[in-house]
């Protein structure tokens, strides 16, 4: 009787996540595969689709774009953010319950309506927005925001924060040296899990790059988008070594909060 | 003379006060930048979006909406929309639900493998997961052929309303399951011996216990995976180039297409989705707040 159960419960979790696996497994055996027409197995295997990728110029363009985006628009929401948390948390903790209802915006409101408004607002903006990275580093921003911002509100409510700044004043500190040299070492796990989590989803974004920017500044997604009609093994070997980058984030982020809660 | 230093000293002191109230906000300031730019980049866009859905032609109206009810090419996109969101929503969330339920029957090892799986598989959507379906379930996708081969299938095509649902499924399956593992944690061993050594069948169990404690997460997950489903875009795009009917791509051709931009007729389409979207988590709310009072 027991062991049945476990049998059923294996079977299913096994199941589930084999079906979870056969595209991730189909993409990456389809950029090995030198070719595999309408059969059911492929003819044979060779590297040549990823040779051919990490060799073409346009595919290291699109990617060094995407880093520069998602890089620029972390550190962004970082300066922005962090200051505004300990604020938050430090003078006005009451301010905390309307944050958490404002960060659900960002996800409340597809990104397909938001860039309706984005579009006609900055369309004639004199300072030429967009078309250009910097409309994407101004909206990466809001998407990254609702996971940055419980990150690290969960990191603050963890320190005590006031006794850690009134310790640090009576020791003749400033409020910003003491936020400075006693806070942010605090932050920094919790900080850089909801960095890479936020950078491996930023680099998976599509709609506002679509939309907004569309080829005028190719990201990878959009490279990605633009070279469908190619062969299909080397846009497996592309998504395969997009998907490469992701795992290491989304690993770095599990690692670090897994370190958190010890 | 004494009053005049007097009137100085006074001076001072509400000069002193005034800039002391001024230290106090200080830290507001800290705030400043970040709303700056929340307001720049999602709130303004949304003011813009609802003021401009009931402009046409330059004058206050409601002919935007009115083109939309009239239109039976944007009604269909509304009802695709909701038919793949709200089967996708549910077959993801049992699917997502069975799978976080036998999980915790397994040692623990193979549990943290599994959420670090599903957690990275969560990130396998959009552009490259349609090009992953194409080739596993194209026109001559492995998958494909091979269900053909066992003869599962005639014919099967990924480029239909089936297609996309199967792809939403995929997605949501991830996504499902991650929210989920906090709230199956709440269901104790003890709850399941007791009801158990009270001669409850396993079945007893999960009518009369287990699922009302779960009924709110799976309610709440269910209107995520649903805003989820309903809000995205670049799966379908990829796998269609834009040519299934759906509400975002209807709103994103009125914006960026190459004829006929209608940015107010767009706005009104959003309106009328975001409206959508609050009217299902009424609906929900509700139920949370009833399977409560049931308790």
């Amino acid at each position: 009787m027991e062991n049945n159960q476990q049998l059923l419960h294996k079977s299913i979790v096994y199941g589930i996540s084999s079906l979870l696996l056969i595209p991730i497994l189909a993409t990456f055996i389809y950029s090995l595969s030198s070719s595999w027409g309408a059969t059911i197995l492929p003819d044979g295997f060779s590297l040549k689709w990823y040779g051919e990728l990490l060799t073409d110029p346009r595919f290291i363009d699109a990617f060094g774009r995407s880093l520069f985006i998602c890089i620029a628009s972390l550190a962004l929401a970082t300066l922005l953010v962090l200051p505004m948390i300990f604020v938050i948390f430090y003078y006005y903790p009451k301010l905390d319950k309307v944050m958490n209802i404002l960060i659900l915006l960002p996800f409340a409101v597809p990104p397909v309506v938001s860039s309706v408004g984005l579009l006609q607002l900055y369309a004639d903006s004199t300072f030429q927005l967009i078309g250009t990275p910097w409309i994407l580093i101004g909206t990466y921003f809001t998407i990254a925001l609702p996971f940055m911002y419980r990150a690290i509100a969960n990191s603050f409510t963890a320190i005590n924060l006031k006794d850690l700044i009134d310790a640090a004043h009576l020791l003749g500190a400033s409020t910003s040296k003491a936020f400075l040299l006693i806070i942010l070492p605090n932050l920094k796990k919790g900080l850089l899990a909801s960095l890479f989590l936020s950078f491996s989803f930023l680099l998976g974004e599509f709609v506002f790059a679509n939309i907004l920017v569309g080829t005028r500044y190719e990201t990878l997604q959009i490279y990605l988008y633009n070279m469908r009609q190619t062969s299909g093994h080397f846009t497996s070997a592309l998504v395969m070594t997009y998907f490469a980058f992701i795992f290491l984030c989304t690993w770095l982020a599990s690692r670090l909060t897994r370190g958190n809660n010890l | 003379m004494n009053i005049k230093v007097i009137k100085q000293e006074q001076k001072t002191i509400t000069q002193s006060r005034l800039l002391s109230t001024l230290l106090n906000y200080k830290p507001v300031l800290w705030l400043l930048p970040f709303a700056v730019f929340f307001y720049l980049f999602q709130i303004a866009p949304m003011v813009w979006v609802f003021i401009n859905s009931f402009i046409y032609e330059e004058t206050w109206s409601i002919e935007n909406y009115q083109e939309i009810f009239d239109s039976a090419f944007i009604l269909q996109s509304f009802h695709n929309s909701l038919w793949v969101s709200f089967w996708s929503s549910f077959v993801g969330l049992i699917l997502a639900a069975l799978l976080v339920s036998s999980l915790r029957h397994l040692n623990s090892r193979i549990k943290e493998a599994m959420i670090a799986f599903t957690n990275m598989s969560s990130n396998f959507a959009g552009v490259p997961l349609a090009f992953a379906f194409i080739i596993i379930l194209g026109t001559n996708g492995a998958v494909t052929l091979l269900l053909k081969q066992w003869g599962w299938i005639d014919d099967f095509n990924l480029y239909s309303s089936w297609g996309l649902l199967t792809l939403y499924i995929y997605f949501q399956i991830p996504l499902g399951a991650l929210l989920l593992y906090p709230a199956f944690d709440a269901l104790k061993k003890d709850a399941y011996e007791a009801a158990a050594l009270l001669g409850a069948s396993p079945f007893q169990y999960w009518v009369k216990i287990g699922f009302p404690i779960l009924s709110p997460a799976l309610l709440g997950t269910f209107i995520i995976l649903f805003a989820n489903a309903i809000g995205a875009y670049a799966s379908v795009y990829a796998l269609t180039s834009g040519n299934y009917n759906m509400v975002t791509i209807r709103i994103a051709s009125l914006v960026s297409g190459d004829l006929f931009l209608e940015p107010n007729l767009a706005a009104a389409i959003s309106v009328l989705l975001m409206l959508l979207l609050a009217f299902i988590t009424a609906i929900n709310q509700w139920l949370i707040a009833r399977s409560y009072h049931g308790k």
